[in-house]
């Protein structure tokens, strides 16, 4: 099966609507609760990040019997040190940003708690693609 | 203890998310920081915070929080209640400051 959605940069009154309909989604499909959690949780931060740092962006959700793949592309100024923007803490966020809660600098790290594949590809200028990857069994790594 | 002896307890106001009144506490968080609750909040916990925009019910609903207190009497944005109510979520009202209130809800969660 294959979802797609689209998020506008800045809207932060609909962010949150993917990982929500991706919860929806996996409710009908009877996955693990606990599974479903992760893989939601993920996808919100991912989502939140596109909306506070690029401009737009489209999200994939290819699902099968055995996990659940999101590619989440987004054009914007992209991330110029990966690893730096991994580190717990590191944040660019804006003032009106952070008034909201967020850049606290840890949503790439909750993504990479959540999921059991992260990568993240940037051509700093164009854009960010991230690619997440969660079994449903635990163990079907 | 449940959502609804915290309320008696410390003497919130119940804004809206009346069906999960009865949800059961297993702690505390408190955090204006969205990211860091999504990391460090377990299921069951009653999030303390001063934000009252929207995104923090999806951030509860993604927990599985018990309920959220919204601190020095701050109102919420009306789209924060209307979602709290689509997630079951309570919203609490407090006077108290982030520090006072949290400091009656350790004593209670610690009394039982
Ligand atoms: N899609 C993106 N486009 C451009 N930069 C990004 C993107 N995602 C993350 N970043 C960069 O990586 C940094 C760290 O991201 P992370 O999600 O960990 O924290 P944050 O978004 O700043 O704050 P938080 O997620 O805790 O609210 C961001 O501040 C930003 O500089
Ligand atoms: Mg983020």
């Amino acid at each position: 099966m294959q979802y797609r959605f689209k998020i506008a940069g800045g809207d932060f009154s609909n962010a949150g609507t993917v990982a929500s309909s991706v919860k929806k989604i996996l409710r009908q499909l009877n996955i693990n609760h606990t599974v479903s959690k992760r893989i939601v949780i993920a996808l919100y931060e991912a989502e939140v990040n596109v909306v506070a740092h690029a401009y737009s962006g489209l999200v994939e959700i290819d699902i099968d019997s055995e996990k659940l793949r999101a590619y989440i592309a987004d054009k914007g100024p992209g991330i110029p040190d990966i690893p730096k923007a991994m580190e717990e803490g590191f944040s660019t966020a804006s003032p009106q940003v952070r008034e909201m809660g967020f850049g606290a600098g840890m949503g790439l790290s909750n993504m990479k708690r959540n999921c059991d594949i992260l990568n993240i590809t940037s051509e700093p200028g164009t854009g960010t693609n991230v690619e997440m990857i969660t079994y449903f069994k635990p163990d079907a790594r | 203890m449940k959502i609804t002896d915290v309320i008696r307890e410390l003497g919130l106001k119940v804004l809206s998310g009346h069906e999960g009144l009865e949800n059961e506490v297993t702690g505390a968080y408190v955090s204006d920081l969205l990211s860091d609750v999504i990391g460090n909040g377990r299921e069951g916990n009653v999030w303390i915070t001063l934000q009252g925009h929207h995104n923090i019910v999806a951030v509860a609903s993604l927990k599985d929080l018990a309920a959220i207190i919204i601190v020095k009497g701050i109102q919420p944005d009306e789209e924060t209640i209307r979602k709290s109510k689509q997630e079951n979520i309570p919203l609490l009202s407090t006077e108290d400051d982030t520090f006072t209130v949290a400091g009656k809800l350790y004593n209670l969660i610690l009394k039982q």
